[in-house]
């Protein structure tokens, strides 16, 4: 092919953003359309200078806004070739109609969210809001807690939503600014072993094959609307979990780096857990490891994919803690946090007589601090003592004034 | 460069390459099938399409069925054009990379709107593709109305006219805007080639569309496309209503090469004044009553001052 390779140091040391254009570029990205927002810009930056500098031969089209970006994702895909982009926060709520749309035409493009929240207030740093928002587009949605993981989501990504037997569109999240702008130490895969990773594009029903004419996006109403819905809803329910392992474990065998649906650390004995996602589990787990030196048998649950969501795993994680915390960085607007309500649907129905509350925290930004999640784990540790929730079920973490707590 | 199609005559033209079926929901009479059916009749070569919601897509994919014998696609409103472009930059970089499957194969990229699709909520996009320069056609199938919804105004309804969200009513005419001049707009990014053309003139449409083809770049073409039932006529009139819009030059035939050079390709023999155009539609009845026969005349002005303005256009050749 007509691109030069690049040579990679064992370790590289890259912030999130350059670590998913890396990908990107390993996984010889065919086309990018792609509008700029912060944080998430320097990904398609970085795709364009990688294409400018010989390493790709793709194209790149820098379309007039984010709606664009995923029209153009689509039209690119249909017509059969290996296609990627990357936004935020307001340019994912305008990519929103088109995110449904890619899923339901099931085209394996692969978006990098680099999370941040939602205005008004208008707030360029991180939360889970836009995150949360795509949760029931029928995409795929992976969540990366460093700039490694973002980089080897990313290619794990491709893998899983380009299957044949899947075709749905994947996310890779990653936390804005802590994760998109810290350059950490990482170890890239050689070129050559990530494109054999990933693999040749395989197309299918490719709107380019002229001795196939194919109709895509077709108008169905309740004659097989549903039928259309539920399929993809079951494939997404009963095929990709497992197609998800499955490429964790190939991965695993090529790079020493072993991934799981939920990441559990010092779950074994634990009496009380946080399950949260993004950067906060690693200074989740850096937390429950003090708590464990103070007698409190901490442990952390970490969600590795949102959607579908892995209720089996999730019940199986927290069938022997006695209370648990489920973080949300978001704002729920009027009901409990989402992870809230994701793992009591879970557990309801089981044997688990786990004590759940939930944590709003880090909106827009704010740090979530070592003490605060001390005073956490001793809120889980009160709990388990009282052997009932003895706070309200809805608490806010470190915002100013009046605490707020609910139901 | 492919070879671009030879047409005889109308007979040949109307029954040869059949990408679009006759098997369609579209109203009886409805203009939008004969304009998809003559562009894509225009050219041999293989083709890209795609189609804003509107009439045209909800009548020709309900799916199981297909009323498309070519790569099609429909993804919303707004976005036709830019799925388009899509596909144009993947076809792109597969030829480069020698991923083709028919590598000898020359394929044609065209989008279809509506003129809401167009005029309104998918003029962003459009006016992306275009300022990019894909090697795309986007056509627009202007019935002045969004006919699909149940005949709400667009930004192409022109004065006078009665629909449902500009009603005529006992102290209201109808729409009070003038129709928005999309050509000249899109004609402004400088593209190589954009033009209007009518389905009863198919040897204009023919050539327009063939020089589309061979041109390299985006083009944009305004298609009007008689309603019959948003407009109100009979549907075995349609190709009568054409006649009387470019005749009586309220739709006036003409290209604009390069974002400049205006030619206009067709001269009505006998120019029909613009009152008859009005009287053959339901929409415009209400002008017809004493108090509103004002607007039949400024309509009349309008259209004569626009064809005074293309004609001089034409002559200075700028
Ligand atoms: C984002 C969005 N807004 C509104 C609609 C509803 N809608 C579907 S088709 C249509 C009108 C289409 O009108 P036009 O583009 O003129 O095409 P026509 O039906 O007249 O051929 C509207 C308003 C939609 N599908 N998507
Ligand atoms: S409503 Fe008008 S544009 Fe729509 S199908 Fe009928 S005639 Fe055609």
């Amino acid at each position: 092919m007509a691109f030069d390779k690049m040579e990679l140091r064992e370790v590289e040391v890259w912030d999130g953003n350059h670590a998913a254009a890396q990908a990107m570029r390993q996984a010889q990205i065919d086309v990018v359309a792609a509008y700029p927002i912060t944080p998430s810009t320097p990904i398609v930056e970085g795709y364009a200078k990688f294409l400018a500098d010989g390493y790709i031969e793709g194209e790149f089209v820098m379309v007039e806004s984010e709606h664009a970006a995923m029209s153009g994702c689509i039209g690119a895909a249909a017509a059969g070739g290996r296609v990627a982009t990357a936004t935020s926060s307001q340019g994912f709520a305008l990519m929103v109609e088109t995110l449904y749309q890619a899923s339901g035409m099931r085209l394996p493009i692969v978006l990098n969210v680099v999370n941040r929240a939602l205005a008004s207030p208008l707030n360029v740093n991180g939360d889970h809001s836009d995150m949360y928002l795509g949760r029931d587009s029928g995409w795929i949605q992976f969540d990366a807690y460093s700039p490694q993981e973002a980089y080897d989501l990313n290619l794990i990504a491709f893998k899983v939503a380009e299957d044949h037997d899947i075709r749905l569109p994947a996310m890779v999240n990653q936390d804005g600014f802590l994760t998109s702008h810290t350059a950490q130490g990482l170890k890239p895969l050689s070129d050559d072993d990530a494109y054999a990773f990933v693999g040749e594009f395989k197309p299918m029903n490719d709107m380019l094959d002229f001795e196939h004419p194919v109709t895509h996006g077709v108008q169905t109403e309740e004659d097989w609307h549903f039928e259309h819905k539920a399929r993809q809803h079951n494939d997404l329910m009963t095929k990709v979990l497992p197609k998800i392992k499955e490429v964790f474990v190939d991965f695993e065998k090529l790079s020493g780096r072993k991934y799981n649906l939920v990441e559990k650390y010092n779950m074994d004995d634990a009496d009380v857990c946080v399950v949260c996602m993004g950067s906060s589990v690693e200074t989740a787990r850096e937390v429950a490891s003090e708590m464990r030196e103070n007698g409190i048998k901490a442990g952390v649950v970490g969600i590795r994919v949102l959607r579908p969501f892995p209720f089996f795993e999730i019940i199986e994680a927290l069938k022997d803690v006695k209370a648990v915390a489920a973080l949300d960085r978001s704002s729920p607007n009027g009901a409990a946090g989402t992870l809230f309500n994701e793992i009591a649907g879970a557990l309801f129905n089981t044997d688990s007589k786990t004590l759940l509350s939930g944590y709003i925290y880090g909106l827009g930004g704010r740090d979530l601090t070592k003490k605060h999640l001390v005073d956490l784990f001793n809120e889980l540790q009160a709990n388990v003592d009282a052997g009932k929730v003895t706070t309200k079920l809805q608490q806010f973490i470190g915002v100013r004034g009046p605490k707020l707590a609910y139901l | 460069m492919s070879e671009i199609k030879k047409i005889k005559n109308l007979k040949e033209f109307s029954t040869s390459a059949d990408r679009f079926e006759g098997a369609n929901l579209l109203c009886p009479g409805c203009a939008h099938s004969i304009i998809v059916r003559e562009v894509l009749n225009a050219t041999n070569d293989d083709l890209v399409l795609s189609a804003s919601t509107g009439c045209l897509e909800v009548c020709t994919a309900v799916y199981p069925y297909t009323s498309w014998d070519a790569s099609w696609i429909h993804i919303g409103f707004e976005n036709s054009s830019t799925a388009v472009a899509g596909a144009e930059t993947m076809y792109k970089v597969l030829k480069k990379k020698g991923r083709l499957k028919q590598p000898e194969r020359n394929p044609k990229f065209v989008s279809f709107a509506g003129d809401g699709a167009s005029y309104d909520i998918g003029f962003q996009w459009i006016s992306g593709c275009m300022e990019r320069g894909h090697n795309m056609m986007h056509i627009v199938l202007d019935n002045e109305v969004y006919a699909n919804t149940g005949g709400q105004r667009s930004s192409s309804t022109p004065i006078g006219s009665s629909a449902t969200t500009s009603p005529a009513g006992r102290i209201s005419y109808g729409e009070k805007r003038n129709k928005k001049d999309i050509v000249s707009i899109m004609a402004a990014h400088g593209i190589p080639y954009a033009a209007q053309v009518a389905p009863n003139k198919w040897k204009d449409m023919v050539k327009k569309i063939q020089h589309g083809f061979a041109v390299d770049g985006p083009v944009f073409i305004n298609a009007v496309s008689p309603c019959t039932t948003e407009w109100k006529f009979d549907p075995k009139d349609t190709m009568h209503l054409a006649d009387l819009a470019t005749d009586s030059l309220v739709f006036p035939l003409y290209e604009i090469i390069d974002g400049h050079e205006l030619n206009i390709t067709y001269r009505p023999k006998n120019i029909i004044p613009v009152e008859e155009y009005l009287a053959a539609q339901g929409r415009f009845k209400h002008l017809f009553k004493d108090e509103y026969k004002y607007l039949i005349k400024e309509w009349q002005d309008r259209v004569d001052e626009k064809w005074a303005y293309l004609q001089r256009r034409e002559e200075a050749r700028v």
